[in-house]
């Protein structure tokens, strides 16, 4: 059984020396970027210096970094050929990750709590079916795959007990480019599931069904989750919303004079403990809620993308090369430089 | 790496290009003035009837269309831009609030309280409401009149005095002590990226939304419709992105002839409100104009973007 065997390579993994976080320089964040032509992975200090970077092969979108060991995986940008797994202290490439046949990744991923396990959003090429696979953190052989619950989707994460969410963002896409296929009856989810992959709860959004549930961040007991909304773009509809497995999920609205600053996208989403902020890259925007939903502030930024909690605070990155600290009052730049960052920043940790 | 810190230092040192310090002192902020000027002078007005109104309202809505491009600074705090013209109203917030502001407590016609009132109330459109009425208002438009102009040239006076700020700090981008725009280059990509998004607006909304489908043309969604400005507003949003281009980019001529193009589908575009969507023959000149419009974003991505040596976001362009 999959989760014995991984249990059991977890174990393997601990009995051996090894490197840790602090072998890599003990980054706070990981960040895929763009410098000229190339592609790269970061670590980045707590205050937004890059304290390693590694080439990639081609775009990355989002990382997952093991609980312990310094390695991280950076995962293609969608539809996805490959996930890297990387030793940071080296920056070796210790293994190349291949969906099954007729499989691609989507862009996340998670480890379990122990570390033993790598769990990757995928869907079935044809159809967009959702699947989570398993991987074996140990040698990174393939365990096998769950049910996603949903079509298309994108985050996954899990929970500080184990149990795993899934973002189904509910598109069926082109299995050769990123062509949306089903806009007018998609239908999104919030999946929960078990430690060892059965479905607990599940819910969606039956009176915004465009709305693509796609990022996740975890505050206390709430799953907070970012939307992109493909349906007419001059209807303002939530962004944000708030789900307490075991209640019905609260949606956030901007409020009525910035209904259309996140144009209907929101790209990236973090918490802290009484903080909710999500991004948009094509309003050039990010916009701060308490975990009641009420919106807090508006700071704009073009190109503002990754978002990661930052003590009481939050990072963020933009695709023009700087690292911001945002609060409830303003953005501050940390610091500026010439790798453009991609979509996501990934606390450790 | 000393290099690198070499190259980012003098990149960090460098001035904002000349174009982006002449887009906004010779452009930008003469035209946020005219607007101030003019909403004041349709504050001024003493009076209430609509016909004796109508030409300060237009010169008004007429300098907006200059400057309603420009989604940064001043205009986006406070929600302003969105409250000067709410539109589209996809449904029907702003008359709902105008019917509770007619028949309510006066008290919230007062500057300091009408300024609090929905953005979906206020503005050019809520004026448009007022002076062209479909029918008899519930009470005494008069109030209301004067409260919604005071309130627009508020805004106006308020966006032209903070754009001197917000303009020096586009012109000295990538300057010591500036948090805004880090770098030399990114007070002229967000010029350029309001060219773009502008052009993206004027080709899927103001001109989109009318089109509809070919089944199901929406004539009624046209912006403006009252006023019979529709098309015009069309005209001087493709004016004033012209002059943009020209004052970022004055050798860009691929662009600028795409834009005269564009401007002369318009002006033999006979269909004031665009109200011929409705009929196969009409809804093909809408869609050609459509069309040249759409062509200008792609060669203002071409051309444009390459010759200010900026380009659309690495992920605004991308999405996940």
């Amino acid at each position: 059984m999959a989760t014995r065997r991984a249990f059991l390579a977890g174990l393997a993994a601990l009995s051996l020396p090894s490197l840790s976080w602090a072998d890599a320089g003990n980054p706070a964040y990981l960040a895929a970027g763009k410098l000229g032509d190339g592609f790269t992975l970061h670590g980045l200090s707590a205050t937004g210096q890059s304290l390693f970077q590694i080439p990639l092969p081609a775009r990355g979108h989002a990382a997952a970094a093991h609980p312990t060991r310094p390695e991280a995986v950076a995962f293609a940008r969608r539809p996805g050929t490959f996930a890297l797994v990387i030793n940071c202290a080296t920056g070796a490439v210790t293994h190349r990750l291949t969906p099954p046949d007729g499989m691609q990744f989507n862009g996340h991923g998670a480890f379990s709590a122990d570390g033993s396990v790598l769990m990757t959003s995928e869907v079935v090429a044809d159809g967009s079916a959702g699947r989570i696979g398993l991987w074996s953190a140990l040698d990174y052989t393939r365990l096998t795959d769950w049910p996603s619950g949903g079509i298309g989707p994108h985050e996954v994460r899990r929970l500080a007990d184990g149990r795993i969410v899934v973002a189904n963002g509910g598109i069926q896409t082109d299995p050769t480019d990123r062509t949306k296929l089903n806009i007018p009856n998609m239908r999104p989810n919030l999946t929960l599931l078990s430690a060892d992959g059965t479905m607990l709860d599940q819910v969606d959004l039956p009176d915004l069904h465009q709305n693509s549930i796609r990022h996740l961040a975890l505050t206390g007991d709430t799953i907070a989750f970012a939307m992109q909304w493909e349906g007419d773009p001059s209807q303002t509809v939530p962004l944000l919303g708030l789900w307490t497995p075991g209640s019905a999920p609260l949606l956030c609205a901007a409020p009525e004079q910035e209904a259309m600053t996140m144009k209907g996208y929101a790209g990236s989403i973090a918490a802290t403990a009484t903080r909710v902020l999500i991004t948009s890259s094509k309003g050039g925007a990010a916009m701060i809620f308490a975990t009641d939903g009420t919106p807090i502030a508006t700071h704009r930024r073009a190109d503002l993308s990754g978002a990661a909690p930052s003590g009481d605070h939050f990072m963020l990155t933009d695709g023009s090369g700087a690292v911001w600290t945002a609060d409830d009052n303003r953005l501050t730049p940390l610091r500026t430089g010439a790798t453009e960052w991609d979509n996501h920043l990934v606390a450790l940790g | 790496m000393p290099m690198r810190a070499l190259l980012l230092s003098l990149l960090l040192a460098t001035p904002a290009a000349a174009d982006t310090a002449s887009a906004v002192t010779d452009v930008i902020r003469p035209a946020y003035a005219a607007f101030a000027t003019a909403t004041q002078a349709l504050a001024a007005q003493d009076t209430c009837d609509a016909e004796t109104l109508k030409p300060a309202f237009n010169a008004a809505f007429d300098a907006w269309m200059a400057v309603s491009h420009l989604r940064l600074g001043p205009a986006e705090d406070d929600g302003r831009a969105v409250a000067i013209l709410f539109w589209p109203d996809t449904k029907g917030l702003g008359a709902k609030a105008q019917r509770g502001l007619l028949t309510g407590d006066p008290a919230a016609l007062t500057p300091a309280a009408f300024a609090q009132q929905s953005v979906a109330a206020r503005g050019l459109m809520g004026l448009e409401r007022l002076l062209y009425p479909a029918k008899t208002p519930p009470a005494d438009p008069c109030p209301l009149i004067h409260a919604t102009a005071a309130d627009l040239a508020r805004m106006a006076t308020e966006i032209a005095t903070a754009w001197g700020p917000f303009g020096d700090a586009l012109i000295t981008a990538g300057q010591a002590g500036n948090t805004a725009y880090l770098k030399a280059d990114e007070a002229t990509q967000a010029l350029f990226t309001q060219l773009a998004t502008g052009l993206d607006t004027l080709a899927d909304t103001r001109i989109g939304r009318p089109l509809g489908t070919f089944d199901k043309p929406r004539p009624d969604w046209a912006e403006a419709i009252a006023s019979g400005r529709s098309l015009r507003n069309i005209t001087l949003q493709l004016t004033a992105l012209r002059t943009l281009t020209a004052s970022l980019s004055p050798d860009s001529a691929k662009t600028l002839a795409a834009f005269d193009h564009a401007l002369d589908l318009a002006g033999k575009l006979d269909d004031p409100a665009l109200q011929g969507v409705a009929t196969p023959q009409g809804r093909l000149k809408v869609e050609i104009l459509q069309q040249a419009i759409r062509a200008i974003h792609d060669l203002v991505v071409a051309e444009v973007g390459p010759a200010l040596g900026v380009s659309l976001g690495f992920n605004a362009a991308d999405g996940d």
